[in-house]
């Protein structure tokens, strides 16, 4: 192999980093992915309820799983502009 | 009782048409009776691939709607004669394929035939979520590439959630079916390996597909690359997939580089 070829080689090969760089995304998304698609259902079942009466946008809607050994903790945010909720929902009918 | 196999993937276009029309082709060719069905509501290709498309005359949708019986949509290979396939409707109303009627047409299909072969469509979604129900068996198709490798990762957890199987708690068998495979690449680290793939999915391999001209040749021409030109290194390594699959032990050969593969067989995900 000729004094360049052995850069060459070296640099070349970009699967080294591929393997890697996919072992420590995966190794976190295994852990995550089934507690986060719960958060994803909810959060769009929950929109779809509060989106029947108030005008909700999407990004004001915070759904957050804590996950304990013996208790988990969900915690709902919504953000609601203008008038508070009652005097909408009795506009609203 | 019919084992039934979905192909799938996550992502899209790395060939599970191809191995689904293949894989089928090869069984029947041994003697099995096959039906191969398309998931792919609304982009159904199984049957161009197979160069059945214009005998289409009732789809799974129509079939699932009560306009046709399973044997009047179902369509005869002309090559091969236990070969069959029910065809995906091109509707754009991806909720006519319901999950009672994929139900009821499972169970029918799996009276008449050995095998049935599920082509899932790309993605996450519906679609791809039917086509997995009812599986004993699940042919991860991947190409040795980091997106469609992280996609495979995902479609593995759920065929472990998600599946008839899963839910009742028994183990869905799963297999790698590596496909695009160029030796050459790999061999110069600029794409990833075949051990690579294999020991970030835990999985065991169930065959390697070389990318090659002539599975482009066998869609142009409408016939699985098995019966078109069985000779040719894709359909050799499809027909052995296919052997794998009813259980026998076939040594691994990759065609390119004639590498001997045999212990990567034994590889197996902890659950
Ligand atoms: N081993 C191979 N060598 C060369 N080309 C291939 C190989 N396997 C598949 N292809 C080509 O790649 C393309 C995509 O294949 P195919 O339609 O089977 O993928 P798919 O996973 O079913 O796609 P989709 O997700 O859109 O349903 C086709 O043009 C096919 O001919
Ligand atoms: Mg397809």
């Amino acid at each position: 192999m000729s004094f360049f070829g052995m850069f060459k080689r070296s640099s070349a090969g970009s699967a080294p980093v591929a393997r890697e760089r996919l072992q420590v995304l995966l190794a976190h998304e295994r852990t995550v992915s089934s507690e986060s698609d719960l958060v994803v259902v909810l959060r769009e079942e929950i929109l779809a309820v509060i989106a029947r009466r108030v005008k909700v946008e999407f990004d004001n809607v915070n759904v957050r799983m804590d996950c304990g050994e013996t208790v988990s903790t969900l915690t709902v945010d919504i953000e609601i502009p203008g008038a508070p909720p009652a005097m909408l929902l009795a506009a609203n009918g | 009782m019919a084992k039934v196999v979905v192909v799938t993937s996550g992502k899209g276009g790395v060939g599970k048409t191809t191995t689904t029309a293949a894989l089928g082709a090869a069984l029947a060719q041994s003697g099995q009776n096959v039906c191969v069905v398309d998931f792919d509501v609304g982009l159904r290709n199984l049957d161009l691939v197979m160069g059945a498309e214009r005998r289409v005359v009732y789809d799974f949708i129509n079939v699932i709607q009560g306009n046709a019986k399973l044997s009047q949509a179902l369509i005869r290979d002309k090559r091969v004669g236990t070969l069959s396939l029910l065809a995906a409707s091109q509707t754009r109303d991806k909720d006519a394929l319901t999950e009672k009627g994929v139900a009821r047409i499972m169970t029918e299909l799996r009276d008449k035939f050995d095998y049935v072969i599920c082509d899932s469509p790309a993605g996450i979604e519906r679609g791809a979520l039917l086509a997995m129900r009812h599986a004993d068996t699940a042919v991860i198709v991947t190409n040795p590439e980091i997106s469609s490798v992280r996609d495979s990762d995902r479609i593995v957890g759920l065929l472990d959630s998600k599946t008839e199987k899963a839910e009742k708690d028994e183990q869905i068998d799963k297999h790698v079916l590596l496909a695009r495979y160029d030796a050459g690449r790999a061999a110069r680290s600029e794409m990833l390996g075949i051990d690579d793939v294999l020991e970030i999915l835990s999985l065991p391999l169930l065959g390697v597909i070389p990318e090659s001209q002539d599975v482009l040749r066998a869609s142009n021409l409408g016939s699985p690359v098995t019966v078109s030109n069985p000779a040719s290194s894709p359909a050799r390594a499809y027909a052995d997939a296919a052997r794998r699959l009813t259980g026998e032990t076939i040594t691994m050969t990759i065609p390119a580089e004639r590498r001997n593969l045999f212990g990567l067989l034994f590889g197996g995900r902890a659950a």
